[in-house]
């Protein structure tokens, strides 16, 4: 029983990790790049969430949507600024650039007319309640995460394989100029890749401040270190890999955490990732692409 | 020995440098806070040559050169702190312990997943950077001297600002050696292709290594004059965003470019510490703001960094190309 009860706890960080690893990894199959900000619009979302249903009063679900709202009008902006003009440029070019946008995220909201600096505790929009199931407690905080994930992996399904937009996405995924000359708006398409992801991190951070009720402004750095992590393991740029890799990394840190120690979590989750990478260097769904000379 | 012109051109200039920096201390126009900032500038060349040899010159992305550097300084420190006590000859073993043991891990660590390609190199080696860092927070469990988590002190404070720039001056010599080597030029065939360079013959797998572990060395190197030079060592100060720093100054400068790596990570330590100067107590907060958007615009300004692969000409060894055809040909005449 300690050990399913451990399984949920670990399947609840896994599901929040799934949101932000899809968010990178859909960007990393549409520009190849690792968009380092992604943690830190997850951090934004948490922010806009928290402060939506205390101080402004929402409804919680309306709180999620204003996150939403607001995270992809900051992901679009971020890519127009600081991604677009290098698109084309080394790769390299564009991820500090990603890396710096991500330091100026972390920094500007720790001023003090911003969110400030210090952590705040995060008073919940209802009371967590305890369901006993024959010696397993389940929360319903564990309950609205489960259901909420899965809705947004539906409607993420949906969008990617039966709507225009999503047939541009995976269009533009395989090949920006093939995709142009087909006549996809190459520019709009990216943006609404960055923006559908930064929807889904922004869900992700209200999920998180509500499960972990403890935020501040640098508390993107790991789990989005960690959900970039979950995206490799299960083979970047690919959707479901995203969710697999997401679950696991949710259960080994869980798993480490309970039986092991603490402290050593992060280390043996990435040991396991460099393990995976050796054994299969494209992750765990990732294809094998045959190098042309 | 014949030294060359140019050789006695850069010893003049080091020398000149030297003599220029010392005047200076010594009308005591810095003082030591700066004498600080300019030797901690010289370290992280050091470092950030290795990273520019690893990723500049051979091409294989790695986020996790902090760790090596950090490596360094707990070894250097903890030997300097417990048998060391400060005495010359014992500093220097102790920093040369550093860079091999950091060598030594980059073999072990380097030799399986640099078949790794790009991003997924830059993601193992990131992953081996949080590794490090988790027992370095641990490391007082095994071993108490370590400190773990609170950091750890005692390390004898002898690395002076002589032999910071010696040093400095030295590894600047062996970098520019080494990429104009035969081996260099296999880790630069490597960067362009490796595909092609593997098919002119070149055992990409033992180039890619080579300057692997020369890199991390060179980190490990830098790392244990840091820990002579600061008093107090803290996993935190190793961490992946160190590794970053690392990564932007060598990206910054220009890939492929010595100078470019040299002239940025100077430049680099002094406008994080010119930030808090200029910017005073009032508004010392935005310091973070500031130093992002320099990165952000910089990068978007010169993609191909601020030196775009050009070096100044005293780092391109002349190659006396006439005379290097008459030895030849003397030597198959003798035999």
């Amino acid at each position: 029983m300690e050990f399913l009860a451990q399984v949920i706890n670990g399947l609840q960080l896994g599901l929040v990790y799934a949101l932000i690893a899809l968010g990178y990894t859909m960007v990393y199959g549409i520009v190849r790049l690792i968009n380092f900000a992604h943690g830190d619009i997850f951090m934004v979302g948490a922010f806009v969430g928290y402060f939506g249903f205390t101080s402004w009063g929402l409804p919680f679900p309306l709180a999620i949507l204003t996150a939403m709202v607001v995270c992809s009008i900051l992901g679009v902006t971020i890519e127009r600024v600081a991604y677009k003009p290098l698109r084309y440029a080394p790769k390299i070019a564009a991820l500090i650039s990603a890396f710096g946008m991500s330091l100026f995220l972390e920094y500007f909201c720790s001023l003090k007319f911003v969110f400030g600096p210090n952590f705040r505790v995060v008073k919940r929009p209802f009371e967590e309640i305890h369901w006993n199931l024959g010696g397993l407690t389940i929360t319903n905080i564990q309950v609205m995460i489960f259901i909420v994930v899965v809705v947004m992996l539906i409607i993420l399904q949906y969008l990617i394989f039966r709507t225009k937009i999503g047939m541009a996405m995976r269009s533009v995924s395989m090949d920006h100029n093939t995709a142009r000359l087909m006549g996809v708006n190459v520019d709009n398409t990216i943006s609404v890749t960055f923006a559908i992801g930064s929807a889904f991190a922004a869900v992700g951070g209200v999920l998180y401040a509500v499960a972990y009720p403890q935020i501040y402004p640098f508390m993107g750095i790991m789990p989005g270190l960690k959900a970039f992590t979950a995206a490799v393991l299960g083979g970047i740029g690919i959707i479901p890999g995203a969710v697999l890799g997401a679950l696991i990394m949710g259960q080994v840190e869980t798993m480490t955490s309970a039986y092991l120690s603490s402290q050593l979590r992060d280390a043996i989750a990435f040991s396991i990732l460099i393990l995976v990478l050796l054994i299969r260097p494209t992750g765990i769904l990732g294809r094998t692409e045959t190098e042309k000379v | 020995m014949r030294l060359s012109r140019q050789s006695v051109v850069i010893l003049v200039l080091a020398a000149v440098l030297y003599v220029v920096i010392r005047s200076v201390e010594a009308a005591e126009l810095i003082n030591p806070y700066w004498r600080m900032v300019l030797d901690q500038s010289l370290i992280i060349t050091i470092g950030a040559l290795g990273l520019s040899l690893i990723y500049g010159f051979t091409g294989q992305f790695s986020l996790g050169h902090a760790a090596f550097y950090g490596l360094g300084a707990y070894t250097a420190g903890v030997i300097d702190k417990l048998w060391g006590h400060g005495i010359f000859p014992f500093f220097i073993l102790s920093i040369i312990a550093g860079a091999l043991f950091a060598g030594f891990l980059a073999f072990v660590i380097g030799l399986p997943i640099l078949r790794l390609r790009s991003d997924y190199l830059g993601i193992a080696t990131l992953g081996f950077g949080i590794i490090v860092k988790v027992a370095m927070d641990n490391s007082n469990k095994l071993w108490p001297v370590l400190g773990g988590a609170t950091g750890m002190s005692g390390t004898p404070q002898v690395a002076s600002f002589d032999v910071i720039f010696v040093i400095a001056f030295l590894m600047i010599l062996l970098v520019r050696n080494f990429v104009f080597s035969s081996y260099g030029r296999a880790c630069t065939a490597i960067r362009e292709d490796e595909i092609a360079a593997d098919v002119m013959g070149i055992d990409t797998t033992r180039a890619k290594v080579l300057a692997f572990v020369l890199g991390c060395a060179l980190a490990g190197l830098a790392g244990g004059l840091y820990a002579h030079r600061y008093p107090f060592l803290h996993p935190s100060s190793f961490d992946f965003l160190k590794s970053f720093d690392f990564l932007l100054i060598v990206v910054l400068g220009g890939l492929g470019s010595m100078t470019g790596t040299i002239v940025t990570a100077v430049c680099w330590v002094f406008l994080l510490e010119g930030l808090r100067f200029v910017l005073g107590q009032n508004f010392i907060d935005f310091r973070g703001v500031i130093y992002a958007l320099i990165l952000v615009i910089t990068i978007i300004l010169r993609p191909q960094g601020i030196f775009g692969g050009r070096e100044w000409k005293m780092f391109v060894p002349v190659i006396n190309v006439a005379g290097a055809r008459k030895e030849d040909a003397d030597r198959h005449v003798s035999t």
